[in-house]
């Protein structure tokens, strides 16, 4: 049986969809069906995000009008022929579609199409688009960076999750940086934990690699050597129910990092 | 150069992540504090009160449970008015 994960932060540009995105192509990767749905609309992203903008013809907000008629809405994935997209429309509001009808959605997605995950791209905000893209979820993903503004709105969202009885929520800590935190300049990902009281699935670090990829239209998947990709790899096999140790990122500190340091210039 | 000397001097500031771990903690404890069920509220008041009573006659009418939120800490104020002191627990 399937499963709706929602990926979602409360504050803007932390990695939603970034991480909606290599979510769906690691767990692909390992041979499992997945729809990502864009429930950002009026701001359709992720499509760019995985290099699939031209090839939209039909979009989440026309299935939900039609009584859930998917024909030519899901846009395959150009490696992965177990990856689909159905993307956000570009041209509604947020409040064009119901609670209940993205839950019908999700539902007909696992039901209809035997996905077995449906990762749902949240908008950023806590309004009408927040309601609607959580109202199906079995599992949350909340993204966060390690970063003041960012943790508050993941503290408040969790909240608001739970007084919706969403329960079942776990985090993702993306844009690390090994050498800040190695520095005591920059929360770790322990420290984030320890504040926001979720369970973790993982951090990611922030990789030029990353950029890079998205340029492309790529996932950083592909880019196996990557620690970014290492990453993410190991958050899919926890979403997958695998025991994989938590084990911080490291930055060695070289011998003029550490007199730089010492003089106050780090 | 600057921080440099202050090292030297010891005036220099803890790590940016010290400051910042402790700004989160406490917008987080106003946060949720005032997004905080008044029913929660309600409910550790009769508690507090039921564990009081075992000792000291309470008057529950004058009695008030608070979050106190301040420029820098958070505190629980319990402003609990003694009706009397029971027979059995004196000396």
């Amino acid at each position: 049986m399937g499963k709706t994960v929602v990926v979602t932060s409360g504050k803007g540009g932390v990695g939603k969809s970034t991480t909606t995105a290599n979510l769906g192509t690691g767990l692909a990767q390992l041979g499992k069906k997945v729809v990502l749905v864009d429930a950002d609309i009026g701001l359709r992203n992720l499509d760019g995000v995985l290099g699939l903008e031209n090839r939209i013809i039909r979009t989440v907000v026309d299935v939900i009008k039609s009584n859930y008629d998917f024909d030519r809405a899901l846009v395959r994935d150009k490696k992965l022929k177990n990856l689909f997209l159905l993307p956000a429309s570009q041209t509604h509001d947020k409040d064009i579609v119901t609670p209940e009808e993205m839950r019908e959605l999700c539902q007909k997605l696992i039901a209809e199409y035997n996905f077995d995950y449906v990762i749902v791209d949240c908008p950023a905000g806590i309004e009408q688009g927040f309601r609607n893209a959580v109202a199906g979820a079995d599992e949350v993903i909340i993204v966060t960076n390690p970063e003041f503004s960012a943790m508050r709105d993941a503290d408040r969202v969790i909240g608001l999750l739970s007084d919706y009885g969403k329960n079942n929520i776990s985090l993702i800590v993306n844009k690390i940086r090994p050498k800040m935190v190695t520095q005591n300049q920059m929360l770790g990902t322990q420290d984030i934990v320890d504040e926001l009281k979720i369970k973790l699935l993982g951090e990611v670090p922030d990789d030029e690699a990353i950029i890079i990829s998205t340029n492309r239209g790529e996932s950083i998947l592909w880019n196996e050597n990557s620690s970014a990709a290492q990453s993410y790899k190991e958050i899919v096999a926890r979403m997958e129910g695998q025991e994989v140790v938590f084990k911080p990122l490291t930055y060695e500190e070289t011998f003029f990092d550490k007199l730089r340091r010492m003089l106050g210039f780090a | 150069m600057l921080t440099f000397l202050e090292k030297i001097f010891g005036r220099s500031q803890p790590p940016s992540k010290t400051i910042v771990k402790e700004r989160l903690r406490l917008v987080l404890m106003h946060d949720r504090g005032s997004t905080l069920d008044p029913q929660l509220l309600g409910n550790l008041k009769e508690e507090i009160i039921e564990v009081m009573s075992k000792y000291i006659e309470i008057d529950r009418t004058e009695s008030e449970v608070n979050l106190d939120k301040s420029e820098d800490t958070v505190a629980l104020v319990a402003n609990i008015s003694v009706r009397n002191i029971k027979r059995e627990n004196l000396r």
